[in-house]
């Protein structure tokens, strides 16, 4: 009986949790500068392409395309990449606050990403999708392996946050300094990325971060039995028969290649990776990570397509940066984990 | 020829390859417990797991069944090995079922979804190890006793040959250690399961093992059945006992005895005296006591505490050189203090002692 009800609770919740994506979906595709009233987008899709240029419908359609569309996707794939992230880096070190930003992974990324721009952009021009993932994925592995020196040697779980987030500072400092160095063209785009925000996104990288999200997605489901056994400790974990050092590698290959992918495209945003899998716990009232990383996926979605949503329209036509909004929301749920985590103990 | 679940041959374990302990040589058969005493730090844990695989064998070999350690997948190894471990198990929003049901895992498919079979199991578990009504409680709201049972049905649920258990009673009160060893114990015959693991109490070692092995320093100090083991010198040895003494019989242990003239004696038989004599030792007064049998369970505790016995052989009257042993003795104390009022044929003689008492002067107190 009780084993049918929390079934029932957690497909409920699910189902929740995607009618409220697929409605901010909506939401974002008709509220801006420029309004597609809701009832309409499904004519736009059809007729957009053929209408005469110049009418309503092809505008409706050009500026759905060429700017929502991309957009949205952008916050729904990297939105859930972020939740999947920060999950997986909240298992491997057995610590609720951890999360892609606050343990500098984000701003490593962000480095490399804006080195390889400035030099790069410079010789040839251009960066190509693929190519600014694998820059990224360089400087987030580079600070996961310092952050992981670091939790050898700490075993305290604040003072690894203290260490992350020092780490990223560092990261951020030398950003910095290679922004203000460089030529003026790379900085215009520089300055907005390394902020953090969705704007500008093309199809090609959505195509891209679709690939790579998806595939780390599907290798992060097939990981729930290993990561059940994991969240138990590592000792445990191996008596079940988990190959714990196999294990270990690919949760970091994985929650750095996705939360580098993220950095690539929108640049760091904060609190996502943190605060996502805890909400997403208490909806689904478990832990167990067979219904929780999807239900992270679609948690970090809805995050970013709401902050998103309120970072474009709140003061449009002034657009805030994503870490501004989603660190209104984030921050006070990571410091009401701090606060019930300092109660339980 | 027997058949051993468990073996090891001069098996060397330690830290990055620097052996601790050598020559190990481990027999268990199905049914039978094994367990490990010794000092804190001598090593217990690190045997239990290089059994369970979780350090590397410096030397030697372990055999599971007929097959080498080495040789066995982390996922076979599983279905034949399950452990409870000290330290203490991180969940989150996870009841006591869920917990128990960990214990399937080594079972389940690729992404670990239980069955209808794997559930039956579980519940079934639970009952055995009485904690039904715990099910859907959260696992870090229940005591710790419970807990260790939650975590002993997870260790049962997976099926296991070999239950590894280190130190499995170190946080529970007497009522759950007795509880927790009697499962224990019942399980082993019952399924047929070998049990190995290490405790720090020696009278429950020695009433719940079959075997006993004795850690210290840089290899096995002794091994053997739990009769062999548990002896005065042996136990006294391994544990450098010196504020202190074992007692083999009661499989209990007595604080130093109080050197010195005694200052009281104590009129004790037949089990009377021993409150007494351990509330003298707490005030530090050396005491003299008398006159006892040999097969007298006073004189047994009497032999740890007591700065004088005076005792006759088993079965025998007390005798006039005895009662003027005592007499002498009585003369250097300021009281006596009389715990029994059964004077019969054998010690008839005591009841004298106490009209010298009272001749000499002396403090009478009666318990």
């Amino acid at each position: 009986m009780q084993k049918d009800k929390r079934t029932g609770r957690i497909t409920a919740a699910l189902i929740i949790l995607f009618v409220l994506m697929l409605v901010l979906v909506v939401l974002n595709i008709s509220i801006g500068s420029y309004s597609i009233p809701a009832d309409k987008i499904i004519s736009v899709f059809r007729d957009g392409p053929t209408a005469e240029a110049e009418s309503l419908i092809s505008t409706m359609y050009a500026i759905l395309h060429q700017i929502r569309l991309p957009r949205l996707l952008a916050c729904l794939i990297l939105g859930g990449a972020l939740g999947l992230a920060g999950f997986l880096l909240q298992t491997f070190f057995g610590n609720p606050i951890a999360g892609p930003y606050v343990l500098g992974i984000s701003s490593g990324a962000k480095l490399t990403v804006a080195l390889t721009m400035v030099f790069v952009m410079q010789a040839s021009g251009g960066l190509s999708s693929a190519f600014t993932i694998m820059a990224a994925f360089v400087g987030a592995m580079i600070s996961m392996g310092f952050v992981l020196v670091i939790s050898q040697k700490v075993s305290s779980a604040s003072m690894l946050i203290v260490s992350g987030v020092m780490v990223g500072y560092i990261c951020s400092a030398i950003t910095d300094f290679v922004v203000t160095f460089a030529s003026d063209a790379s900085i215009v785009n520089l300055h907005n990325w390394s902020k953090g925000s969705f704007s500008g996104i093309s199809w090609e990288n959505v195509q891209v971060m679709a690939v790579v999200v998806i595939i780390c997605s599907v290798c992060t489901f097939l990981m729930a039995k290993p990561i059940s056994a994991y969240q138990l400790g590592e000792d445990y974990a191996m008596n079940m028969g988990v190959n714990i050092k196999r294990f270990r590698f690919f949760l970091v290959l994985l929650s750095s290649l996705l939360a580098a992918t993220v950095t690539a495209f929108a640049g760091p945003i904060s609190f996502v990776g943190i605060a996502v899998p805890h909400i997403v716990k208490r909806v689904l009232g478990t832990a167990k990570p067979i219904v929780v990383i999807p239900g992270c996926f679609l948690g970090g979605a809805i995050f970013c397509l709401l902050c998103d949503l309120i970072a474009r329209t709140v003061f449009s036509p002034t657009e805030l940066s994503i870490s501004s909004v989603t660190a209104i929301f984030g921050a006070p749920i990571v410091i009401s984990i701090m606060i019930k985590r300092r109660r339980e103990a | 020829m027997q058949e051993y679940i468990l073996k090891t041959s001069d098996l060397s374990v330690g830290y990055d390859g620097k052996p601790l302990i050598h020559d190990i040589n481990i027999h268990v058969q199905r049914g039978k417990v094994l367990t490990l005493i010794g000092p804190n730090g001598s090593g217990k844990s690190t045997i239990l797991k290089t059994l369970t695989k979780y350090l590397k064998t410096v030397a030697g070999t372990v055999y599971v069944g007929d097959k080498e350690l080495d040789t066995l997948s982390n996922r076979d190894l599983a279905k034949q090995v399950s452990v409870v471990l000290t330290q203490r198990l991180r969940t989150e929003m996870m009841t006591c079922e869920d917990v128990v049901a960990t214990g399937r895992y080594p079972h389940t498919g690729r992404l670990g979804i239980l069955t209808d079979e794997d559930r039956r199991i579980v519940s079934e578990t639970m009952a055995k190890v009485n904690i039904t009504e715990l099910k859907d409680r959260d696992y870090r709201r229940i005591s710790d006793g419970q807990r260790q049972r939650v975590l002993l049905a997870r260790a049962i649920c997976q099926q296991p040959q070999i239950i590894v258990l280190d130190e499995p009673t170190s946080y529970l009160d007497v009522r759950y250690k007795l509880e927790l060893l009697g499962t224990m114990r019942k399980l082993a015959q019952e399924k047929n399961i070998a049990v190995v693991m290490s405790l720090h109490e020696l009278d429950m070692a020695e009433r719940v093992s079959d075997y006993v092995m004795c850690v210290k320093g840089d290899t096995i100090a002794h091994y053997g059945s739990a009769e062999e083991i548990f002896k005065h010198d042996l136990v006294t040895d391994l544990y450098d006992l010196k504020d202190g003494t074992y007692n083999p019989l009661f499989g209990c242990l007595e604080m130093l005895r109080v050197e010195g003239e005694p200052k009281a004696f104590v009129l004790c038989g037949g089990g009377t005296g021993v409150h007494t004599f351990r509330s003298l030792q707490k005030q530090l007064v050396p005491f003299a006591t008398g006159i006892l049998s040999e097969n007298d369970i006073d004189y047994q505790v009497a032999k740890d505490l007591a700065a004088k016995v005076i005792s006759v052989p088993s079965y025998t009257e007390v005798s006039e050189g005895a009662l003027q042993e005592a007499i002498e003795c009585l003369k250097g104390c300021d009281s006596l203090i009389i715990c029994t009022d059964t004077f019969g044929h054998g010690n008839r003689r005591c009841a004298e002692l106490i009209a010298f008492a009272e001749k000499l002067g002396k403090e009478i107190i009666r318990k």
